[in-house]
């Protein structure tokens, strides 16, 4: 099953080195694929690889579009849209 | 051989003597698959790999010694070389017959030049940190012990970063920069740990030689002669002399000449600051700045800056700690904070102008302070304060931080609220603030009273502390203690510097804050002090 949402980036500085951190490492601990996009149709960037999260540079004020897919498709949606809503707990 | 004169300005000040190491610098990276002729790539990748790991590793350990911003960052980095994305395109070129070294290179710099094109300040600044990586791993390659510096290094380099700075040991040591500014944080670290440094230096490839380092005066003597080094070792233990003699007053109490207890308390701006050093050498902290919290790509959550101040709050084991809220813009402009185009930053939005703007920013300082006031006794000191409404909005704010803790059943504590005394118009009318505390900022009261900024060189002179006026107003602050109860402290440069000490004490200062390092050499100062003579 595929699910997909989406969360503006609100955080300070955008998806940045620490951001991007902790939102691949919550990617990780699901076991289906996480993916993300600044645009509803892509292009698609792998949410579990930092590297590729980081060349992504989203910027503060950017909508995040995410799509997940597995069996644990739905909680990875709703982690992943809550972490983006909490600010990546950065206040 | 005839010795050159070299000359910069002196960032920290001492003295240092040895060969001078370039910083970022490696001899000609070798591998064995280049003497064997023909490269095997199985080799390579091994390497590779090997260095890779090594590096994480070497990460690793770093992170264990680490805290809040120095932390995550290195967490970065390890999060980045573990992913297989990075390390793909070198694993192709070494496919395709590339050394180790070069395709790891080779591969980095691609990357680096990504993050160096962008528009954004935030992704070109993390260049750096990728560097940091390309390096650690090319050490692990060609076997190099690793990337911190040998202990006492004489280091040459046109910058370096403060975690540079904080992974190496300065002992014996110096750091010459090409550019560099002595208004950084490395040349605030090297002060607090007593490490010369000079910046500016006007020097192009001095790597691999003799060199004598007077920082004081800014100079460096290449290639010394037998004279130049006569000279040097008089000149050094001459001050070795003067540094022994002081050094005996550190661990004690500060009295003056005629028995008056004199309470020292120290500047920190980063908690490793406090590493090594006894807590008892002072009265507790009369100054955190945490603006090098906020320095970073992002800033600090609420948990990170708990974590470090309650590590502060913990060193000084039940002796007061006064953290300042955050104070940026005039001298300390941080990127994405502080307005863009002020005409004047130092007249305009900062210290606390800036935060009550910014709750989202300040609510959460506030938390962490209330937080880690339930490990000691903690104390809020408000900069730039001008009007008592600044003082009203912070205290409200700090009540609702409080409130909200309690609703969340964190551990918290209300801490002391007072304000820094460095705006005229509050110096002059200190009854309408309802502050339990005072402490008078010097430098910034210094150059609001003389319209004299000490960072302009033409008009430094007149940004003088000792002058009569600004004299005066530190006098009658401290007589408005006096008067209230309330107590009175100061914390600018004047508070640690041996010519003014006795001009402070004499307009009835009783509480000085000072930089660790200069806490020997005032006690020194204050026990010549005679204050019955002086009222």
């Amino acid at each position: 099953m595929m699910r997909s949402g989406s969360a503006v980036l609100t955080n300070a500085v955008g998806l940045h080195a620490r951001p991007s951190v902790k939102l691949t490492q919550l990617a990780k601990s699901f076991s289906g694929t996480v993916e993300f996009a600044l645009a509803p149709d892509g292009p698609w960037t792998d949410a579990k690889s930092p590297v590729k999260v980081m060349r992504v540079r989203a910027a503060k004020g950017a909508t995040l579009h995410v799509r997940t897919q597995g069996v644990d498709a739905d909680a990875a949606l709703a982690a992943i849209i809550d972490l983006v809503q909490r600010q990546f707990d950065e206040h | 051989m005839t010795s050159l004169a070299l000359k910069g300005q002196c960032a920290s000040p001492g003295f240092s003597a040895g060969i001078v190491v370039a910083a970022g610098k490696r001899p000609a990276p070798q591998r064995a698959i280049e003497k064997g002729g023909k490269g095997d790539p199985a080799a390579e990748a091994l390497a590779l790999t090997a260095a890779i790991n090594r590096a994480v590793i070497e990460l690793r350990r770093l992170v264990e010694s680490a805290s809040g911003e120095a932390a995550d960052m290195l967490g970065f980095q390890i999060a980045m070389l573990d992913d297989e994305e990075l390390t793909q395109p070198a694993r192709d070129e070494i496919a395709a017959g590339k050394t180790a070294v070069e395709a790891w290179t080779r591969a980095m710099d691609a990357e680096i030049a990504g993050y160096e094109g962008s528009d954004e300040e935030y992704f070109q600044a993390r260049a750096n940190d990728l560097v940091d990586m390309r390096e650690r791993v090319l050490d692990a390659l060609i076997g190099a012990a690793s990337t911190s510096l040998p202990p006492g290094s004489i280091v040459l380099a046109d910058d370096i970063t403060p975690s540079r700075f904080l992974s190496s040991n300065w002992e014996g040591g110096a750091i010459l920069l090409r550019r560099g500014s002595a208004t950084s944080h490395v040349a605030m670290l090297a002060r607090s740990r007593g490490v010369p440094m000079i910046v500016g230096l006007q020097a192009d490839d001095i790597a691999g030689r003799n060199v004598l380092i007077d920082a004081t005066q800014g100079l460096v003597i290449v290639d010394p002669s037998s004279t130049d080094a006569t000279r040097f070792e008089q000149q050094c233990a001459a001050s070795r002399a003067r540094d022994m003699a002081t050094a005996g007053f550190l661990g004690q109490p500060a009295v003056s000449r005629n028995g008056e207890r004199i309470i020292t308390l120290i500047n920190i701006a980063d908690p490793s600051e406090l590493d090594g050093l006894d807590p008892a050498c002072c009265d507790g902290i009369g100054l955190v700045r945490t603006e090098l919290l906020f320095e970073g790509a992002t800033l600090p959550s609420e948990d990170a800056q708990t974590d470090i101040y309650t590590r502060i709050v913990r060193w000084a084991a039940g002796k007061p700690v006064t953290f300042r809220t955050l104070d940026a813009g005039g001298d300390k402009p941080i990127a994405g904070l502080t307005p863009l185009g002020e005409s004047n930053p130092f007249l305009g939005m900062r210290g606390v102008r800036l935060t009550l703007s910014r709750p989202d920013i300040f609510l959460p300082q506030l938390r962490a302070l209330a937080r880690a006031a339930a490990a000691g006794d903690v104390e809020i000191m408000i900069p730039m304060v001008t009007l008592p409404s600044e003082l009203e909005a912070t205290r409200a704010l700090l009540h609702q931080a409080c409130a909200e803790l309690g609703a969340a059943q964190i551990a918290h504590r209300l801490p002391a609220l007072g304000i820094m005394v460095e705006v005229p118009a509050a110096a002059l009318t200190l009854g309408t603030f309802d502050a339990a505390f005072l402490s008078i900022g010097s430098n910034d009261l210094t150059q609001y009273v003389m319209a004299a900024g000490r960072d302009i060189a033409a008009v430094a002179a007149l940004a003088d502390p000792g002058h009569e006026a600004v004299l005066r107003l530190i006098g009658m602050i401290s007589a408005h203690g006096e008067r209230s109860g309330i107590k009175v402290s100061l914390c600018g440069d004047a508070g640690g510097d041996e010519r003014f000490i006795p001009q402070l004490l004499a307009r009835g200062v009783r509480i000085l804050s000072m930089p660790p390092r200069l806490l020997a050499a005032a006690k020194q100062v204050i026990a010549t002090v005679n204050l019955e003579s002086a009222s």
